[in-house]
């Protein structure tokens, strides 16, 4: 077999000026503001992972049989997989046993008909997180936001449902899509990532609670940008949810996730699935900020955050663009990426990846070419801080048949202090000559010059290492909906709060 | 009167390398003051101290700016009470448009002095007509903080800076280097433009020329970390002649690049 393939890793650590050394103070949790809790009753099943919970969690759906078999499978697949460990990451070894699968708030029992009659309190928190759950009259020219909000285990509510209802599109949580639209749900569930892709895929495929379903059917453009909000609320439990996006011919979406969480000793792990499926000529914009609590600034607690994002440009000329805002987490393991089946399909990686204090991030793409005239384009922009480690890790990957394939790779690492580690992890694989790959590499690191100069234009220095680190992101931020730009921006600045003195 | 910066014997330096050596000088209000001197002499040192960059000891002396001791304040807080430097070698911030820095920086410095923020449309209309009036144009205002930047293009960046934030007191170190003689006279209208009874100025530069279009009120003469001499404009023209062959001990070159033994 040949196969030219090329590992680079080049490791950069920084070596900042005396001065900024002595200024890195550390970050504690206060900084983080969504770390409060949410009290209500809750409903949640002992810990551990067996077969029984897996039915437990299936018979509180209500699902069909053969989703509950489908779980099953994956379950047994899973007990013979091994934790990858490979990824540049450091944790302590999970007990699978010591966690919750599900947990759900009792008021959602019932299952409210409305946002009306749900619980203030859960309401409540989603407003403090800065979400809108009601459906306001929007000011002149904001365009609307449909947002799903998931509160550990369940789905609390859906936005302007009935208003995407009349142009056909449906989104709702993934417990409804499978009791409303149990064939698309079949036809496509497991279709772009298999239940056994990898261990986390496994687990999550056996115990997914919930997440949010989207169907684009053919010919509509998406009339308002869709949004789901995860919020891990429970201690001690797991979340695991499945998100799934099918746009059908010559439609467009474009979707965003938010995710954050309470701040708490304890790690807590957090396993998600993403499948996108564009059929022709469909575009998926999908955007991520993601914020689940990275833990304190000795490490202890934060998020586990291992996720696995593909999406599948299954028909010719389908598009597919991954943004993504990575800010949270002790520990991230997630690579969003784009199988090229389609002749003349695109797929696109964005990337602004932030760590700080003890975080770990494990963090790229995979952009496989399997049709002729595909092309892809990576643009990660990783930012290190405190005495956080983190790694970009991109593969792309050209198959024989796939004529004409392009891709173009940047890659760039800002180091602030001399504690932090990055590092660039690029796979290139081209079993087609007529490919044309790019791939551009920096490493730069905030000065105490740069630093100096904004300080005396009047910025202090936590608002220069904003200023500097949004200009660095800049590129990418640019390509996230106008909507969530500035809350992204803001993002940046806030979780690099105490990197300098 | 008091004055509005006063140095009194001030010695700084890096670590184990004493730079200033019991330097002395008063700026009033409305004056425009002059440092020449040879290279190597301090003269961006006493911009940097001033202005609280870090990695500089002091060592003795005292500074007053408006009555505060500048060495127990932050850089930011000096430039929120007023102390502009415009930078002999000014920095590059890649992402971000000079008008976001612009914006940036006005803001930071009006919420300093408890002021609200200028709103969007007032500051467009305001960086306009400054960019506008040191002969740049628009375009400049768009593009990334003095990246590509040309060396005189930087330069008139930081007199455009001058003019949005309106200092107290403003420093320009070698300001005048890099410019073609038709920027020369735009920086220097800029300069003009700004000069007030209330306003200070200490303009570092090593050629005669630019003191013909901004008229110093003082020229010090400054080698090995003082001011070994004070004088009128006359001075300035002495030096051109001359050099700093009297001053430095005959081992720096003189001004206007004349060998200092000729
Ligand atoms: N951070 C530093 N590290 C080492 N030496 C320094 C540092 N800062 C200043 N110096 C030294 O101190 C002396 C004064 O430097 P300074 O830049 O103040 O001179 P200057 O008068 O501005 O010269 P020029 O006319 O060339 O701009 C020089 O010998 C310089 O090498
Ligand atoms: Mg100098």
């Amino acid at each position: 077999m040949s196969e030219a393939k090329a590992i680079i890793e080049s490791e950069a650590k920084a070596s900042i000026d005396k001065d900024t050394v002595e200024q890195v103070a550390q970050f504690g949790g206060e900084h983080y503001k969504y770390g409060f809790t949410t009290d209500v009753d809750m409903d949640r099943v002992e810990n551990g992972l067996s077969e029984d919970i897996i039915r437990f969690i299936s018979a509180k759906k209500d699902e069909p049989q053969w989703l509950l078999d489908w779980r099953l499978d994956a379950y047994e697949r899973w007990l013979t997989m091994e934790e990858p460990e490979w990824a540049h990451v450091d944790y302590p070894k999970i007990d699978y046993q010591d966690l919750c699968y599900y947990a759900a708030p009792k008021s959602m029992e019932d299952g409210p008909k409305s946002l009306d009659e749900v619980d203030p309190e859960l309401l409540k928190t989603y407003e403090k997180l800065g979400i809108p759950l009601i459906e306001q009259e929007m000011l002149a020219g904001v365009r609307k936001v449909a947002v799903d909000a998931v509160f550990d285990s369940v789905s609390v509510g859906t936005t302007f449902r009935d208003e995407l209802a009349k142009e056909g599109v449906i989104f709702c949580s993934f417990s409804e899509a499978v009791k409303e639209h149990p064939d698309l749900v079949q036809k496509y569930l497991g279709s772009v990532v298999p239940k056994s892709d990898n261990y986390f895929t496994a687990l999550n495929s056996a115990v997914f609670s919930d997440g949010s379903f989207v169907y684009i059917p053919p010919g509509v453009r998406c009339p308002m940008e869709l949004s789901t909000y995860f919020r891990i609320n429970e201690a001690n439990t797991g979340q695991f949810e499945r998100t799934l996006v099918i746009a059908d011919k010559g439609s467009y979406v474009s979707y965003l996730e938010g995710c954050t969480a309470p701040m708490r000793d304890e790690n807590q792990l957090h396993a998600a699935v993403v499948e996108l499926v564009a059929l022709e000529d469909a575009e998926i914009k999908y955007s991520t900020v993601q914020n689940w609590y990275p833990g304190d600034a000795d490490g202890k607690g934060g998020i586990y955050n291992f996720v696995t994002k593909r999406g599948d440009c299954r028909e010719d000329r389908a598009r597919i663009s991954w943004t993504q805002v990575e800010t949270g987490s002790a520990v991230t393991w997630k690579y969003p990426s784009c199988i090229l089946r389609g002749d003349g399909s695109s797929g696109e990686f964005y990337s602004i990846a932030i760590s700080n204090n003890l975080q770990q991030v494990d963090s790229g793409t995979k952009m496989i070419h399997l049709g002729k005239n595909t092309s892809s384009k990576i643009i990660s922009k990783g930012i290190s801080a405190g005495r956080s480690s983190n790694c970009y890790r991109g593969q792309v990957s050209v198959h024989p048949k796939a004529a004409d394939a392009r891709n173009f790779t940047q890659c760039d690492s800002l180091l602030i202090g001399d504690k932090c580690a990055a590092h660039t992890v690029p796979y290139i694989e081209a079993k087609n000559l007529s490919a044309v790959l790019e791939h551009e590499a920096t490493t730069s690191k905030i000065s105490d010059d740069q630093l100096f100069f904004c300080q005396q234009r009047g910025l202090d220095a936590e608002e220069a290492v904003a200023l500097i680190v949004n200009g660095f992101c800049r590129d990418v931020l640019q390509n996230l909906p106008m909507e969530f730009a500035v809350e992204a921006q803001k993002l940046v600045g806030i979780s690099l709060e105490g990197s300098v003195g | 009167m008091s004055a509005l910066l006063e140095i009194k014997q001030l010695h700084a330096g890096i670590p184990d390398k004493p730079i200033l050596n019991g330097l002395s000088l008063s700026i009033n209000p409305g004056e425009v003051h002059a440092i020449m001197g040879p290279n190597g002499s301090g003269k961006s040192t006493l911009s940097y101290v001033l202005s609280g960059k870090s990695g500089y000891e002091i060592n003795g002396g005292s500074m007053l700016f408006d009555g505060q001791e500048l060495a127990e304040m932050t850089p930011e807080a000096r430039a929120i009470a007023g102390l502009f430097l415009a930078f002999q070698y000014p920095l590059e911030i890649p992402g971000v448009t000079n008008m976001t820095f612009l914006k940036t920086s006005l803001n930071a410095i009006r919420r300093g002095r408890g002021e609200d923020e200028m709103d969007a449309a007032s500051f467009l209309r305001l960086a306009r007509a400054k960019s506008k009036a040191l002969g740049m144009d628009d375009d400049m205002l768009r593009r990334q903080l003095n990246v590509g930047f040309s060396g005189g293009e930087k330069k008139r960046n930081e007199i455009l800076q001058m003019a949005m934030l309106e200092p107290k007191l403003a420093i320009l170190d070698e300001t005048d280097s890099g410019l073609d003689i038709d920027a020369l006279k735009t920086v220097a209208e800029g300069v003009n433009a700004l000069r007030s009874p209330e306003r200070g100025m200490l303009v570092i530069t090593h050629y005669q020329r630019l003191l013909d279009f901004i008229k110093p009120d003082v020229v010090h003469v400054m080698a090995k970390g003082q001011i070994v001499k004070s004088g009128g404009p006359e001075l300035a023209l002495e030096l051109e002649k001359s050099g700093y062959a009297e001053y430095s001990g005959g081992t720096e070159a003189p001004a206007g690049g004349r060998e200092a033994h000729a």
